[in-house]
């Protein structure tokens, strides 16, 4: 393929909630100015009626697929589904991605300027939730002219923000893709993420909160990671992968890592460390742990609103991070509304970052569903 | 029975009697769907606004991207969560035989359905009788093919034990048919006589008294 060929974007970027009108937090704190950076493939109809926006996982951000220039040399996390003639088509659909708040890549976070000090927020940062990253996106959306979108699609925390729409914008959706995750954080998710924070926050580098001038928690933000990696692999995924192997000829008989699993886990942290701000996996991660949709007079997706919504969910075998009976909650939940639901357990063997990887039975399902909506609905 | 409806020459011939009863414009739930052959079936010639429900990942995944709405799942769980007459049909084909409790199922059905088609395996067809008769074994036939250690079939019913039953659990027979075929052909005919030594299979739309 000539470079020609490539798919380019630009990162761009929204700024809102300006004072006096300050975003309305969850947590009864308010928030302003906010910017999202986002980034858009392919054009919006006349009609404004074929737009999916792409909502990403914890560490994710709004590269959702292209290049930024012909050298660029890494395409976005999504390249796999999302382009022409890829499963989310931007030959027939206008792609929003947007960064979500609290994030580190380019929106306003633990690590924005705070205007009124001049200063990092470090945890002056107000705690935000799911809620609150879906009611900023939310403005995007209004800002770009779209009044309904055709179709929210996201995978992990970026399901919770699928739901969350869901649940708070029902009239604003068309269809709805969410892809290994849950309606309420478990236990056990809550407890891995509790461990990955007192990882950071035992850190001295971390200094609560307020590292900007200096190195920042390095080591805790690289051992937070590679107890998320764990987690996003399976028994299965990693015996393949790595199994016994060593990355040495023989053991070291000392603490420096012997296994080809150690090594790999060591590699993702201090990768990690290289693109993801501490104190940005502190919120998000707690936002995680908040989010639930059971309130108190049952599911917030059992909702009448969402009768005309249709649903892909999608759970993959191998995923214990958010297990399959967590996604039939989600499905049990939405058939009572009498929606339109699809449900697929998809076979692989790679846990909870099967919806990352490129898999021809998750190309083909979303696929066909998205053909049919745009059929339907455009 | 007309040939009017028979317009997809590719499906089993009980499910092209069954598509015959569905009227257009319904809601329809097809249990077991498969690939999904009845419910693109209704779709296009009759625009019903159908749902299935399949154990198989492959097959749900087939129907999906054929644009069909399914749900991967053990049908005898995922009805239970449907608000009542969700659906104005049901459809079970082939899987009655199957169930270890079909009362409750039916019960179940015909709360999430205003009514219900049933197909089912008539083990009282002659070819049946004459090998208990004759040979003394347990039949297996073409409509039943399986030996009796490896059988999914734990419900052994004639199309007389079910209107017994039906009678028994007080639901209605709204239209019914004999038909014989064999398991997965496409062609068959209607018997008229002698239905329950002559048929095959029976096909029967029920609703609550």
């Amino acid at each position: 393929m000539s470079s020609s060929n490539k798919l380019l974007v630009n990162r761009e970027y929204f700024t809102f909630a300006q004072s006096p009108d300050l975003l309305q937090l969850d947590c009864g704190a308010q928030l302003g100015p906010i910017t999202l950076a986002y980034e858009t493939i392919g054009e919006l109809n006349k009609a404004r009626s074929n737009a999916i926006l792409i909502l990403h996982a914890f560490s994710g951000d709004s590269h959702v697929a292209g290049y930024y220039s012909e050298e660029d040399e890494r395409p976005g996390w999504w390249d796999f589904m999302v382009g022409p003639g890829k499963p989310i088509d931007t030959e027939k659909f206008f792609v929003v991605c947007s960064n979500i708040l609290g994030s580190c890549a380019g929106s306003t976070g633990p690590s924005s300027t705070n205007p009124a000090t001049g200063k990092p927020y470090g945890l002056s940062f107000p705690m935000v939730t799911i809620k609150d990253m879906v009611a900023a996106q939310k403005h995007l959306i209004n800002h770009l002219g779209i009044t309904k979108l055709l179709c929210v699609i996201g995978g992990s925390v970026g399901g919770m923000q699928v739901l969350r729409w869901c649940a708070d914008y029902p009239q604003m959706i068309g269809a709805a893709i969410p892809l290994a995750t849950t309606a309420r954080h478990s236990a056990q998710a809550i407890a891995f993420n509790e461990v990955a924070r007192q990882a950071i926050m035992a850190d001295p580098d971390w200094n609560g909160g307020n590292y900007y001038e200096g190195q920042g928690p390095a080591h805790g933000l690289a051992v937070a990671r590679m107890i998320g990696h764990v987690t996003y692999l399976s028994d299965d995924a990693m015996r393949e992968k790595f199994g016994r192997r060593l990355h040495r000829s023989a053991f070291s008989f000392a603490f420096d890592g012997d296994f080809e699993v150690e090594s790999y886990l060591r590699y993702q942290g201090k990768k990690f460390v290289d693109r993801f701000d501490a104190n940005s996996l502190l919120y998000i991660t707690k936002a995680a742990d908040y989010f639930d949709l059971q309130g108190s007079e049952g599911s917030l997706l059992v909702n009448e609103q969402l009768a005309d919504v249709s649903f892909l969910v999608i759970s993959f075998t191998s995923d214990w991070l958010y297990p399959t009976y967590q996604a039939k909650n989600l499905v049990s939940a939405l058939k009572k509304n009498g929606s339109d639901v699809s449900f697929c357990e998809i076979e692989a063997q790679w846990g909870h970052d099967a919806f990352l990887i490129p898999n021809g039975r998750l190309q083909s399902v979303i696929s066909g569903f998205l053909e049919r909506v745009y059929h339907e609905q455009c | 029975m007309s040939n009017a409806d028979l317009k997809s020459p590719a499906m089993r011939f009980d499910l092209q009697v069954i598509a015959s009863w569905v009227d257009p414009h319904t809601r329809v739930l097809d249990l077991g769907c498969g690939k999904g052959d009845l419910l693109s079936h209704l779709r296009e010639q009759k625009q019903v606004k159908g749902t299935g429900i399949e154990l198989s990942e492959e097959k749900v995944a087939c129907c999906i991207e054929r644009g069909l709405t399914v749900l991967q799942g053990d049908f005898l769980e995922e009805v239970r969560d449907y608000p009542k007459d969700c659906f104005d049909l049901v459809i079970l084909s082939q899987t009655l035989q199957q169930v270890t409790d079909p009362k409750n199922l039916l019960t179940d059905l015909l709360r999430i359905g205003k009514r219900v088609i049933v197909s089912f395996p008539n083990f009282a067809h002659w070819s049946c009788r004459m090998q208990i008769l004759f040979q003394g074994i347990a039949p297996v036939t073409d409509q039943l093919p399986y030996e009796w250690y490896n059988t999914p079939n734990i419900r052994v019913m004639s199309i007389r034990d079910f209107k017994r039953f039906l009678r028994m659990i007080k639901v209605r027979i709204v239209r019914e048919v004999a038909i014989n075929t064999h398991q997965r052909d496409v062609k068959g005919n209607t018997v008229r006589y002698l239905k329950n030594i002559r048929a095959t299979y029976g096909i029967m739309m029920l609703e609550q008294v």
